[in-house]
C-alpha cells in the first residue's frame, strides 16, 4: 500500500497552506478573521482528505470529507447569524 | 493499462498540480490582504477553484462512476456552503459598520 508521490506531496502543500492561514488567527483584529481561517481549514481539509482517500485507496475518507464540508458550512452560518451578529467586535 | 487510461491519469495529475497553487494563493491572500472583505474574496474564490481542480483531477483518475459522482457532490456542497457563508459574514461585517478598505 504505497502512496504515490503526487498525492502525498499535494497533501503536504495543502497542509502548509493551512499553517500559513492559521497565522491569521494570531494577527486577526476581529473574530471574523479567525472564522475565515476556520473556513480555510474546512476547504483545505476536504481537499487533503480526498487526496489521501485516492492515495491510500481508502474510500471511507471521502465520507469523512463530506462531513467536514457540512460541519464547516454549519459553523460559518452559526457564527455569522448567532455569535458575531449580536456581540461587540 | 490501456493508452486511454494512461492519458486520463496524466490529465488528472496535471489538474491536481494546477489546483494546489490556488489553495496556496488563497492562504497567502488571507494572510496579506488588508480587511475582512478582501480576505473573504481571496479565500472563497481561490480555494473553491483549487478544490474544483483537485476534484476534477481525482475524478479523471477515478475507477468507478460512483466515485466521480460522490466527488462532484462534495465539490458542489462546498461551493454552495462557502458562497452562502461568505455572503453572511460580509453582511454581518457591513452591519457592524466595518468600513471597506480603500487606498487613501
Amino acid at each position: 500500500m504505497t502512496m504515490s508521490w503526487l498525492y502525498s506531496t499535494a497533501a503536504l502543500c495543502l497542509l502548509s497552506a493551512i499553517v500559513v492561514g492559521l497565522l491569521r488567527i494570531l494577527r486577526g483584529p476581529t473574530a471574523a478573521d479567525s472564522m475565515l481561517a476556520a473556513q480555510l481549514f474546512g476547504t483545505c481539509g476536504v481537499a487533503i482528505l480526498l487526496l489521501l482517500s485516492k492515495g491510500l485507496d481508502w474510500l471511507v475518507l471521502q465520507d469523512i470529507a463530506l462531513v467536514f464540508a457540512l460541519l464547516a458550512a454549519l459553523a460559518a452560518v452559526a457564527f455569522a447569524l448567532r455569535t458575531w451578529g449580536e456581540t461587540e467586535r | 493499462m490501456e493508452k486511454g487510461m494512461v492519458f486520463l491519469h496524466g490529465l488528472g495529475t496535471i489538474c491536481i498540480l494546477i489546483g494546489i497553487p490556488f489553495f496556496v494563493s488563497g492562504a497567502i491572500g488571507l494572510l496579506r490582504f488588508p480587511d475582512i472583505y478582501t480576505r473573504l474574496h481571496a479565500l472563497t474564490k481561490a480555494d473553491n477553484v483549487g478544490l474544483g481542480f483537485v476534484v476534477l483531477g481525482l475524478a479523471l483518475q477515478a475507477e468507478q462512476w460512483n466515485t466521480v459522482a460522490r466527488l462532484l457532490l462534495i465539490w458542489l456542497l462546498v461551493l454552495v456552503a462557502s458562497s452562502a457563508s461568505c455572503h453572511l459574514v460580509a453582511r454581518a461585517a457591513l452591519r457592524k459598520k466595518i468600513q471597506p478598505w480603500s487606498r487613501s
